[in-house]
């Protein structure tokens, strides 16, 4: 993969050697919003997204936070990718502040979140082109790397041309993986990467996640609700709950604590409440704060 | 290289990539933009048929059917201006990419800039059709027209005019169902006030006062009296708009990145749906 990074970004010299890949503490997000159920005019209340969360990722560490809808993983990333702005506490990238030293971090990090999030009527090459300008990357470069990039995440040449429109869900999952990995980021951030896949895409994609941790020395914060691909796919595994972070530690560490078998039972054992059974009444945390 | 010097490059590259895109989507929507093309010749006929219905001499027919043409064409072009730049954040947020260019090393600056250039770009070829078209259509005579500086002169309002558009664009950020509307709503009052197809003087005195804020009250008159009488740049024109070229800019920017910073308080910096 490190023949993928542009060479006009000099990474290397952007990161605190001694400072973690991250590094959280106290961070405190709160929405307003209105109760669904109390009606279209009911007040707005405090929506408490992330309370006071503190944790560290090591450099190339591979880290899963479990959630179910609504328990603050997106929050978490998108504070982590510097689109929203923490009410307390803080979050470091790299030894850099993700407020006060927004514009260093955006150098170091990309996400795949579960939209795949393209312009519809371009095709994959001209996604990945646009995507890739806002890094440094030129005309000349992307013409070799991007289909470079997208044989690697198994993506069919003949359709790099097809508007993003025509593709499968899968297949436009491939592209955003693939420009992800085109700026070849320190950190990447995965917002639940596989969610409504099917289940031949769903494996295809985890398979690249292994080959990018085998090959990159990126460091790789994933967010899912999927507990076997968490415990497949990282090395220690954290469970936030409505905002909080109940722990974060290695699988078997996690099963031994509780005294479980599954990682479903020890969140049983955490909160009292079944994983699949929660009520999830929002798909996105902020969703009603942005169309208020 | 130094730092510095990557990071221009960078910038340079990222300001490339907005029009590249830009390109790519005109491309896409050829056939649409043919079709809107259409709708705002029509448009503007409606307007400049006003002239042959006044029942003046042949004169003064013409010249008040190049008035009315050169207001609607500077309204077409300020239209593209302000429709691109308040979809800045609209179109994105639509398409679902709003997040992952807001979160690219671009500049905010280098980011709002491209998308005005590309709309300068675009909105010039538009209005240079739009004006021959209906020229054409009507029948109007510009012996005298010196359309280097109508031209020129459009182009350095066009830097205030990108200026504006930044102010304008922070709206969706702010408010995503309503804001795109406003943005509508400021190109209106900002033509409404610049004397689009008469003269400044013929308003209240209030609304004589901010007409000399607006960059558009010097293009409108510098273009009419370039293609009615052939009068070439005049600094009374120019200078206006050099100072508005100079504030609009870090004014829009700093306009922005308050709504921007409103919006990563809120949650507000996300796609829609």
């Amino acid at each position: 993969m490190s023949t993928l990074a542009p060479s006009t970004i000099d990474l290397a010299s952007r990161l605190d050697r001694e400072a973690p890949a991250v590094e959280v503490r106290d961070l405190r997000k709160t929405f307003r919003r209105r109760d669904r159920k109390a009606g279209r005019f009911a007040r707005k209340r405090p929506w408490p997204a992330l309370a006071d969360v503190t944790f560290t990722i090591a450099r190339g560490e591979c880290v899963a936070i479990l959630g179910q809808n609504g328990s603050g993983k997106s929050t978490l990333v998108r504070l982590l990718s510097t689109l929203l702005i923490a009410d307390g506490g803080e979050a470091r990238v790299f030894g850099h502040d993700v407020d006060r030293e927004a514009s260093m971090i955006r150098r170091l990090v990309n996400r795949v979140s579960v939209e795949a999030s393209f312009f519809k009527k371009m095709s994959a090459f001209e996604n990945l082109s646009y995507a890739a300008r806002f890094y440094g990357m030129t005309p000349h470069q992307t013409r070799k790397d991007i289909p470079e990039i997208l044989g690697r995440v198994g993506f069919p040449p003949e359709r790099r041309s097809e508007a993003m429109e025509n593709l499968s869900r899968g297949m436009q999952q491939k592209v955003a993986l693939a420009r992800a990995l085109l700026t070849s980021p320190v950190l990447l951030l995965l917002d639940e990467p596989t969610t409504g896949l099917d289940p031949r895409s769903k494996l295809e994609v985890q398979d690249f996640i292994r080959q990018v941790r085998a090959e990159h020395d990126a460091t790789i914060l994933l967010c899912t609700h999927d507990m076997a691909e968490a415990e497949s796919l990282a090395e220690r595994v954290g469970i936030l709950d409505r905002g909080r972070l109940l722990f974060l530690e290695p699988v078997e560490d996690v099963k031994r604590r509780f005294g479980v078998e599954t990682l479903e039972q020890a969140f049983f054992a955490a909160t009292g409440r079944e994983f699949e059974a929660e009520e999830s009444d929002d798909d996105d945390d902020e969703y009603r704060e942005v169309f208020a | 290289m130094s730092e510095y010097a990557i990071e221009m490059r960078n910038q340079l590259v990222g300001l490339f990539g907005i029009v590249e895109r830009n390109v790519y989507l005109t491309k896409r929507y050829f056939l649409w933009d043919l079709a809107f093309m259409v709708w705002t010749i029509a448009n503007t006929l409606t307007i400049v048929f006003i002239a042959r219905s006044a029942g003046l001499s042949s004169a003064a027919e013409n010249t008040l059917a190049t008035r009315l043409l050169v207001g609607a064409t500077i309204w077409a072009f300020l239209g593209i201006i302000f429709e691109f730049m308040t979809e800045t954040v609209a179109w994105e947020r639509w398409e679902g990419t709003i997040e992952y260019t807001f979160m690219a090393p671009l500049s905010r600056l280098v980011h709002l800039f491209g998308q005005g250039a590309y709309a300068v770009l675009y909105g010039l070829i538009r209005a240079t059709i739009l004006f021959f078209a209906v020229a054409a259509f009507i029948g109007i005579h510009a012996p005298h027209a010196n359309y280097g500086a109508a031209f020129a002169l459009l182009a350095l309002g066009s830097v205030s005019f990108i200026g504006v558009g930044i102010m304008t664009s922070v709206l969706p950020l702010i408010s995503p169902e309503k804001g795109a509307q406003l943005g509508f709503v400021a190109q209106g009052v900002m033509l409404a006030v610049s004397g689009v197809y008469y003269q400044v003087s013929v308003m209240p005195e209030w609304m004589q006062w901010i007409a000399k804020i607006s960059p558009a009250t010097y293009v409108l008159r510098g273009d009419r009296n370039s293609i009615i009488y052939g009068t070439g740049l005049v600094w009374a024109d120019v200078w206006p708009l050099l100072i508005i070229a100079v504030l609009a800019t870090p004014i829009g920017l700093a306009i922005f990145r308050v709504g921007e910073r409103h919006a990563k308080k809120h949650g507000k910096l996300k796609r829609a749906g």
